[in-house]
């Protein structure tokens, strides 16, 4: 800096500060190369429009906003109001529960499948189809250490990876030295518990409820991001090599018996599992009750009972399990929240719409009789 | 005592050893003065031994690095700033311990600010070295066993003999030994050192003048001793012994001998002198201080809130970490069978770091990029602007340091050079009353031949110091006495003189020349007229006239006197001193600088007691000052009043203006000059800096030697604090100070043991505050600073700004929080050194109250936008901790928490920062008072960002626990199918994204096509990069969570309402305390936003546009006094 500043005075041609100096020592060329453009952008002077938040322009928006509101809010409500909606706890914590015992003596090496039976009866009917879900409480699917321990590559029915499945499988990559496929917390701890329903109709014959199990994951995730290694044949010899996870009963391969391509990455119940649910409380898509043509309730009112085969042990972390029906509309389950929100946020506009216009009047005249005399 | 110099030494020493570096000499050669051989000749034996001491060479050394620390040292450097280190430590954690997210997300932003910078500072730095160079290897002539020789000017060394020839600058702080004139005399001018443009006269040691060729410059033999190297422009105190037949002879040497490095040597052909400080020694070098890097109040309020923001960090992470552990104190909880540990994750303890690396985003790094990014491009319009421009000197403003933008809107006192800043530092004769009538007034003249008349013009042509240099032909800058014919040059050091000779010339009386002791005038019948010049009492500060004494051709004898009005007036006897006196003050308050001239007839015996009385006291040893002076005061008595001369050193054009729309702006001016008192004051007053009813405070040499400076403080207080008091009364004066440098030295000399110094400062502080315009003169260029320093340190903590184009004013500029050069005519050193340059004063107006303005709306709603932003993006991440067992488990996908703040929000903002405005320019510049509304940082209090960070809060909360009781449970397709904790991250990212980008949106004035652009523009990216992303199965990562998750999302209706309901919720009480406020409570600007539309955006553009803007102004006044009343 000091050296630019000497410089300077060696090589300036210091003029006799007292003479007027309006000589242009840069010339015409210097000068119009230096002079800025005079472009809108460049003099900051672009065309704007420049809208100015006050209470006169606010006004109109919160009324407007206020009356589309409260009107969607009440038909949201009126719409989750509707929806049936069952649900049955089935975890057996209660010594009266059918499926106490089921809970107590579960062990994980017994290979006889306790079942137990659960009664409910639907006050209403269920018109249009039915949705059965299971739902875990107090189940930390979104635990950082369970949500990433899952190998996206295997799953995709990538070979190198289903033979070495990724590090962040780990504690459950490798058993006896085989690698497992699906590796992962998320794909070991597959909830194994199966749901059966039936209709008990006045004289008490138990009739079983189709439960269609198509349909109840991401069509995309079936079809692309879960896929069997080379394809869907002969899953038993492209899963040589690898072993079952720790807690399965039976090998990927033999998910689903009844249904040859339900079976190995794809199987539906293994996809749904394997979206790991946002909250501790969550539900899960179990089986779909398709509604049967004509005027039938899909699930007339009545008693019914759900048969468990209990295999999934949630009390050592306090959890709980549970069987939901629902049926859906065009908005999904039933959720009255949105609809109170819709009407709260809309009343909370129309309110302040007449704050603002109170204000907006005083205000004004007062601005008003402060400018006119001038 | 004795330890006490040594400490003093030893400071020096240190301050010395820090500040040049170069070199450090050993303590125990460190002494109080040197010793400097003539010639490198060592003293004759028997004479007294000198210690031997090293000097540095002429090298200076102004760049950072050296090609070999470059890396360690900007590293370094770099890492000192708390964000880069903050950066780098979360990288690091990142790289050693397992965390949510990976480590490119922070190395590589990191990386490529810290590689960016470095360029761009080695770039600096190279262009430094190479600056240096050149000035070090400038070639010099050195006198060498008789023979002038060329060297490099780095090689110059302490007690070389150097010849310096016309119009050369002095390589290094030289004594004079010898100059081409007899007298041994030369002319300097120090222009580019303390910005006075006028030749000066420097003295050769007596006994050594004869010696002026090489070969005997050669032969001196000789010893200088002086002190070492000091600041001070003006002191030097020294002592030359010459060895002539083994008789040293020693003689004095003062600041009259030393030719100063920067100062450049004029109308002399050629002198000898002896270098005796050098390189970064010299006078020069010690007076620029190291240029220390400006840091703005915007920058500081970032650095606070960024502590806070860490300590916010910081307590998220230790909340968590604890709840963490309470949590899983269960075992069941923290390792159900479900979901066990690895081994390694057992014995590791880091979920205080792992928190730490999951909420680091809530620091953005990319804040850093960004504001960079906005100073830098931000500069541009600065540079682009077209009012900026001067026609005259085909110059534009320039930017040096985009880093203070912003400050330039916060400016509180503004500190600015005199003499070619506010003025044109061109001096005019502008008119002449003689007898209380005008006779010229610029240059219609109404002449009639009256007895005084002509006595008066011969006076004012014979009473100077006025030089006449003949020269061949110069390039044409200079004016000669006849244009076209040989062109011959007035030289003064005073260039109020040269105004009165041109101007007399104009009038037909031309001085011609000063020859054989003969003044010669050509007058109006074109004959020549001689005078022989008797005597001169020379100018000094004190009395404020001088006098010559003269013989005509007749015989008769005159003293002629010229001076201030106040020095004049008391001495007349006669002559029409009321009609004179009117005049000169009508004058004076116009802003001319007025000089009366009186005369007195002298009989011979009247002029043999003169004489005797002037040698009496020429001769005397002890006090010969003093005892001329006394001399001076007994011979200038019983003057006849001629008249009085008015000269303007013409103010730049607008310079008043500009200096009340500063005032009105809130800013208090201070002109700072090395002029003297009257000349600086008569500008005051012209540019309006004082006006007719501001109380002028003086507090100079004059007064502190009536009165103590103790007593004459408390007196000022007492006066300023009497007006605080009865300004409720409503008699509003404004108070004007007037110092001296020698009393402002005295004010702030630290150091007696009782505290009196302290209070000195305080009170004086105190004083200052209560005024509105302060001026500074006889001030030195490191005083500059020093004024400056004191003001900032202030308790206050003022933002200052100085303003200035010589090099003298190079330290203020340096030392100011803003600094700004003027282009004017003496070099380019204040320019170079500012951080920002513009053409003429007046552009300072724009500068300050439309792009000052601008810059700091503008990055303040940046920085507290920045934070609002990423408070929304991290604290729904901090409350999914309490759903997710407090696992660190991140909520949104790592590609949405690279990209947030790097694109998908970040250009928006950018745009906002670079192209907002809240008022139109105009009306800025019309209505300084708007300035106001943002000054001491009001946009980044800690209310205001309480607010926003409130606001980010709330914001957050909406938009979490919406996702949280939408997704409560149920599901929201129509298919039944369920969604994970991925789309439940990205509902709560998409709500982030619209509104966060729509309050950005309700915030911006000033919507072009390009905001229209870039803000439905990043929702689109957004939109589309999620579309993308999700759509492919990428195969380069080894997850592919977000596969499907947006477009499932989307292909819900709840989804679609929960989104837009979340926004209105969001925004909505921001909307709402906007509105309010500016009905209950507006501040000015709003005020002016508002009547903009109601009154001026109709006939906008149109010629009533002045009378609109006037009336809404008028309007404005009125309710603004409402409110104060109120």
């Amino acid at each position: 800096m000091i050296a630019a500043m000497m410089a300077s005075s060696y090589n300036a041609k210091e003029e006799d500060g007292h003479h007027s100096g309006s000589s242009s020592h840069g010339g015409a060329g210097a000068v119009k190369s230096k002079k800025p453009d005079n472009t809108a952008f460049k003099q900051q002077r672009l065309p704007a429009w420049q809208p100015i938040l006050t209470a006169g322009t606010v006004l109109p928006a919160f009324f407007v906003i206020g009356l589309i509101f409260i009107p969607i809010g009440i038909g949201l409500y009126v719409t989750s109001n509707n929806i049936k909606e069952f649900e049955v706890d089935y975890t057996g914590v209660d010594i009266n529960s059918p499926c106490y015992s089921c809970a107590k003596n579960f062990s994980w090496n017994s290979t006889q499948s306790c079942v137990c039976s659960v009664n409910f009866t639907l006050e209403q009917p269920f018109e249009s189809n039915v949705f059965m879900y299971y739902g875990l409480s107090n189940f930390y699917q979104n635990h950082r250490r369970y949500v990433k321990s899952r190998d996206d590559s295997q799953l995709n029915g990538d070979l190198s990876a289903l033979m070495n499945p990724s590090k962040e499988c780990e504690p459950y990559r490798t058993n006896d030295g085989l690698p497992i496929a699906p590796c992962g917390a998320i794909a070991n701890s597959l909830f194994n518990d199966t749901l059966d329903l039936y209709y008990v109709d006045s004289n008490s014959t138990k009739t079983p409820i189709p439960l269609a199990k198509k349909g109840i994951a991401w069509w995309t995730d079936k079809h692309v991001k879960f896929r069997n290694p080379s394809g869907n044949t002969n899953l038993t010899v492209t899963f040589q090599g690898t072993t079952k996870p720790v807690n399965w009963r039976k090998p990927v391969y033999e998910l689903d018996p009844s249904e040859a391509d339900n079976n190995g990455f794809i199987n539906e119940d293994f996809i749904v599992w394997m979206r790991t649910a946002a909250l501790p409380t969550f539900r899960k898509l179990y089986r779909i009750i398709q509604k049967k043509s004509g005027t039938t309730p899909t699930l007339p009112s009545g008693r019914y009972i759900l048969d468990i085969t209990y295999n999934y042990p949630v009390l050592s972390f306090d959890g709980r399990k549970r069987m939901i029906l629902s049926t859906i509309s065009w908005m999904g389950g039933k959720n009255p929240f949105l609809g109170i929100a819709y009407i709260t946020v809309g009343s909370i506009c129309f309110f302040l719409g007449v704050v603002l216009l109170i204000i907006h009047h005083k205000y004004d005249t007062r601005n008003n009789s402060a400018d006119i005399p001038n | 005592m004795v330890t006490l110099t040594f400490l003093s030494h030893f400071n020096n020493y240190l301050q010395s050893c820090m500040s040049l570096s170069s070199y450090c000499v050993g303590e125990e050669n460190w002494v109080d003065s040197r010793t400097v051989y003539i010639g490198h000749k060592e003293p004759p034996a028997g004479t007294e031994a000198y210690i031997q001491q090293r000097f540095p060479d002429n090298r200076i050394v102004s760049s950072k690095y050296t090609f070999w620390n470059f890396i360690p040292k900007n590293m370094f450097e770099q890492f000192r700033r708390v964000a880069n280190f903050y950066f780098l430590i979360i990288f690091l954690v990142q790289l050693i311990i397992d965390t949510p997210t990976s480590p490119v997300t922070s190395g590589l932003p990191l990386f490529f600010v810290i590689t960016v910078t470095a360029i761009k500072q080695g770039y600096e730095d190279w262009l430094r070295h190479k600056a240096d160079n050149s000035v070090n290897q400038c070639p010099v002539h050195v006198v060498q066993h008789g023979k002038v020789v060329r060297k490099q000017s780095r090689k110059l060394r302490v007690g070389d003999v150097v010849l310096v020839k016309e119009d050369e600058t002095f390589p290094c702080d030289l004594i004079l030994l010898s100059s081409s004139r007899d007298d041994g005399t030369c002319f300097v001018t120090t222009a580019s050192l303390d910005g006075e443009s006028s030749h000066k006269t420097y003295y050769a040691v007596q006994d050594t003048k004869a010696y002026n060729t090489e070969k005997e410059v050669d032969s001196i033999h000789a010893t200088i001793e002086c002190e070492q190297p000091q600041p001070d422009l003006y002191k030097f105190v020294g002592r030359i012994s010459i060895y002539m037949d083994n008789e040293p002879v020693a003689r004095p040497l003062g600041s009259e001998n030393l030719l100063l490095r920067g100062a450049t040597l004029k109308n002399t052909e050629y002198i000898y002198a002896v270098a005796i400080y050098t390189g970064m020694e010299t006078k020069m070098a010690l007076n620029y201080q190291s240029k220390s890097q400006k840091r703005s109040a915007v920058e500081k309020s970032m650095n606070a809130y960024l502590v806070v923001y860490l300590c916010i960090l910081i307590g998220k992470a230790f909340i968590n970490t604890v709840l963490k552990y309470v949590w899983q104190a269960d075992p069941n909880r923290d390792e159900p069978w479900y979901n066990e540990r690895t081994e390694t994750e057992r014995q590791a303890f880091t979920d205080f770091l792992a928190f730490m690396v999951l909420f680091n985003y809530i620091i953005p790094v990319s804040m850093y990029v960004t504001v960079e990014m906005q100073k830098f491009l931000g500069s541009y319009f600065i540079m682009w602007d077209d009012e900026m421009f001067d026609e005259e000197l085909g110059e534009r403003a320039v930017v040096n340091t985009s880093d203070l933008n912003e400050e330039l809107g916060q400016v509180e006192y503004v500190f600015t050079d005199k003499t070619g800043t506010l003025t044109e530092n061109n001096m005019e004769f502008i008119e002449c009353c003689v007898d209380g009538h005008v006779y010229c007034r610029v240059t219609q003249c109404w002449l009639s031949t009256q007895e005084h008349e002509e006595l008066f013009f011969r006076a004012l042509c014979l009473c100077h110091t006025v030089q006449v240099k003949e020269e061949e032909t110069v390039d044409g800058i200079k004016h000669g006495i006849h244009q076209g014919k040989s062109t011959s040059f007035y030289i003064s050091s005073s260039p109020d003189e040269v105004a009165l000779v041109e101007g007399m010339k104009r009038l037909g009386f031309t001085y011609l020349r000063l020859k054989d002791s003969h003044m010669e005038i050509l007058n109006r019948e074109d004959e020549i007229e001689r005078f022989e010049l008797l005597e001169v009492l020379t100018f000094d500060s004190v009395r404020r006239r001088m006098s010559v004494i003269v013989r005509a051709n007749t015989g008769e004898l005159y003293l002629f006197c010229k001076g201030a009005d106040s020095s004049i007036f008391p001495r007349v006897i006669s002559g029409k001193v009321e009609q004179v006196r009117a005049r000169v003050e009508h004058n004076a308050v116009e802003g001319l600088r007025t000089l009366c001239v009186a005369y007195r007839p002298l009989s011979s015996e009247q002029y043999q007691q003169v004489c005797h009385l002037l040698s009496e006291a020429k001769l005397a040893l002890q006090d010969r000052d003093k005892r001329l002076a006394e001399a001076y005061d007994l011979i200038e008595t019983d003057l006849i009043l001629l008249g009085a001369t008015a000269v303007e050193d013409r103010l730049q054009e607008k310079a008043a203006d500009t200096i009340e729309s500063l005032h009105k702006a809130g800013m208090k001016v201070w002109v700072l000059t090395g002029d003297k008192m009257e000349t600086a004051a008569a500008t005051c007053y012209a540019s309006k800096l004082f006006r007719r009813n501001t109380q002028i405070l003086e507090l100079t040499t004059k007064r502190t030697e009536e009165q103590s400076l103790h007593d004459v403080l408390f007196d000022l207080s007492r006066t300023v604090l009497r007006h605080d008091k009865s300004l409720k009364k409503c008699d509003f004066t404004d108070f004007g100070l007037i110092i001296d440098g020698a009393t402002l030295s005295a004010v702030m000399r630290p150091g007696q043991e009782d505290s009196n110094s302290g209070n000195y400062k305080e009170i004086f502080l105190e004083i200052c505050r209560n005024c509105s315009a302060v001026l500074c003169c006889r001030m030195a260029p490191l005083q500059k600073a020093q004024i400056v320093k004191l003001i900032k340190a202030s308790k206050e903590h003022p933002i200052t700004l100085a303003i200035g184009d010589g090099a003298n004013d190079v330290s203020m500029i340096l030392e100011a929080h803003v600094g700004i050069g003027i282009m004017g005519k003496e070099g380019r050193q204040a320019v170079r050194n500012s951080d920002y340059a513009i053409p003429k004063f007046k552009h300072l107006k724009k500068m300050l109250l439309v792009h000052g303005h601008y810059y700091y709306i503008r990055i303040s709603e940046l920085v507290q936008y920045f934070f609002y932003k990423n408070v929304c993006f991290i604290f729904p991440q901090f409350l999914y901790q309490f759903f997710c067992g407090f696992s660190q488990q991140p909520l949104y996908d790592t590609a949405y928490l690279t990209l947030y703040n790097i694109s998908f929000t970040s250009l928006p903002i950018l745009l906002y920062s670079l192209i907002e405005q809240h008022i139109n320019m105009d009306i800025l510049k019309k209505d300084p008072s708007l300035y106001r509304d943002i000054a001491k940082n009001s946009l980044l209090r800690w209310p205001i960002f309480i607010y926003w960070t409130i606001l980010g809060v709330y914001d957050a909360i909406v938009m979490f626990f919406g996702a949280y009781f939408l997704f409560d449970n149920t599901t929201f397709t129509s298919n039944g199918q369920m969604f994970g904790n991925w789309t439940f991250g990205t509902l709560v990212f998409t709500v982030l994204v619209f509104t966060v980008t729509f309050k950005l949106a309700l915030d911006t004035h000033y919507w072009t096509w390009i905001n229209h652009f870039v803000i439905w523009g990043s929702l689109i990216f957004f939109v589309v990069f999620s579309l993308l992303w999700g759509g492919i199965i990428w195969p380069f990562l080894n997850y592919q969570r977000m596969y499907y998750v947006f477009m499932q999302m989307l292909s819900s209706g709840p989804a679609w309402l929960s989104i837009i309901l979340l926004i209105t919720a969001g925004l909505l009480p921001d909307v709402v305390k906007k509105v309010i406020w500016r009905a209950l409570w507006p501040t000015t600007t709003e005020r002016i936003q508002v009547g903009t539309h109601t009154h001026i955006i109709e006939d906008y553009g149109s010629a009533k546009t002045t009378a609109a803007v006037f009336v809404f102004w008028k309007n404005y006044c009125k309710t603004k006094d409402r409110w104060v009343l109120l």
